[in-house]
């Protein structure tokens, strides 16, 4: 599988190792170069410097071939914009959107945007430690 | 009618001050303090401190009986979310968005923003103009019928010189409908035969651009 991968944070860059490792071609784009430290010396993949809001840099990083794109920059609005762009415009089989802001999440879901939203997912997850159960109970 | 202004720099500043003298009902939101109290210092209180991305926001500013909702933040993708957000969340009959870089503006328009206004283009535009040789001049672009009205000068070296309209090859879906020679306007028919210096006003498809301006030009 092509996927193409928006943010090389902690979870971007987790994303991609690990698809990395399985033997999947990962492209992983990040505005800052630095970011690309955290892929480690083992990461076989491509990182590219560019911001996903442009149409430019998604052509380059092959977006009419992949078979995903997921969005996990820390702008819930650049992970929409980026996001829609892939799916309107690319047409990409597989578009994973990650929104922090419960409420955008909820719309953007309406709007046929696969979306994952950590802030509901974190705050089930403690709530559901809290009450003795596992972390992972009902989580989405 | 009651407008939201989303983003209260500069563009958010002018464009609420002009409305408010306008007699419009308005509302600037900026979620920079400084800025914020800038606006009501300048404006009165017309200003809602808070950030237009977030829903909460835009439901205390009342955005379900707004009429219009204008997003001029620095930033593409801020401006594409609040207006996609007032128009399906809130029902906002109209949106409109700044854009940064011209290339989203088709993007925007796909994604069901009403109108877009790019600073970058109508700089772009303006140098195009001033530019008076032997370019295309864009008149009027009707984006809908995807149509433009362009001015341009037929150039000494030009192949169309010397022969009849009717025989020239230009492309199908442009029309030359004005020729003004030394001051004078004609109405050209086939018979009009082009000189140097001809200045030229035609009708055509955004894509036959450039075929035309080379038939003219080159």
């Amino acid at each position: 599988m092509r996927v193409i991968i928006l943010g090389c944070g902690r979870v971007g860059s987790k994303l991609a190792t690990t698809l990395d490792s399985e033997g999947h071609e990962v492209i992983i784009i990040d505005l800052n170069a630095d970011q690309f430290r955290r892929l480690g010396s083992e990461f076989k993949g491509t990182a590219m410097v560019g911001t996903g809001i442009d149409e430019d840099v998604l052509l380059r990083a092959g977006i009419e071939q992949a078979d995903a794109f997921v969005a996990v920059t820390n702008g819930d609005n650049t992970n929409i914009m980026s996001s829609e762009i892939a799916r309107a415009i690319f047409n990409v089989p597989k578009v994973i959107t990650r929104i922090y802001d419960p409420v955008r999440q909820e719309t953007y879901r309406g709007l046929g945007l696969e979306t994952i939203c950590p802030t509901i997912i974190g705050a089930k997850a403690i709530k559901n430690v809290l009450e003795g159960k596992s972390a992972e109970t009902s989580i989405l | 009618m009651y407008i939201i202004v989303v983003g209260g720099g500069k563009v958010g500043f002018y464009l609420g001050k002009e409305l408010v003298n306008q007699g419009h009902e308005v509302l600037v939101i900026e979620k920079d303090k400084r800025k914020s109290e800038l606006i009501a210092e300048e404006l009165g209180s017309v200003v809602l401190r808070g950030d237009g991305c977030e829903a909460s926001t835009m439901a205390d500013a009342g955005t379900n009986r707004a009429d219009v909702v204008v997003a001029v933040t620095g930033d593409d993708e801020d401006n594409l979310v609040i207006c996609q957000m007032a128009k399906r969340k809130f029902n906002v009959p109209r949106t409109i968005a700044r854009i940064n870089n011209p290339k989203n503006e088709r993007i925007f328009k796909l994604l069901g923003i009403d109108a877009t206004v790019s600073s970058t283009d109508v700089i772009l535009a303006h140098i195009e103009e001033e530019i008076p040789e032997y370019t295309l001049v864009h008149l009027l672009k009707l984006k809908q019928a995807n149509i433009e009205i362009v001015d341009a000068k037929v150039a000494p070296t030009s192949q169309a010189i010397g022969k009849p309209i009717k025989d020239l090859p230009l492309p199908k879906d442009a029309t030359l409908f004005l020729v003004i020679r030394g001051g004078d306007a004609i109405l050209p028919t086939g018979q009009t035969i082009l000189a140097a210096g001809d200045e030229v006003i035609a009708l055509t498809k955004i894509e036959s651009e450039d075929t035309l301006r080379r038939l003219l030009m080159d």
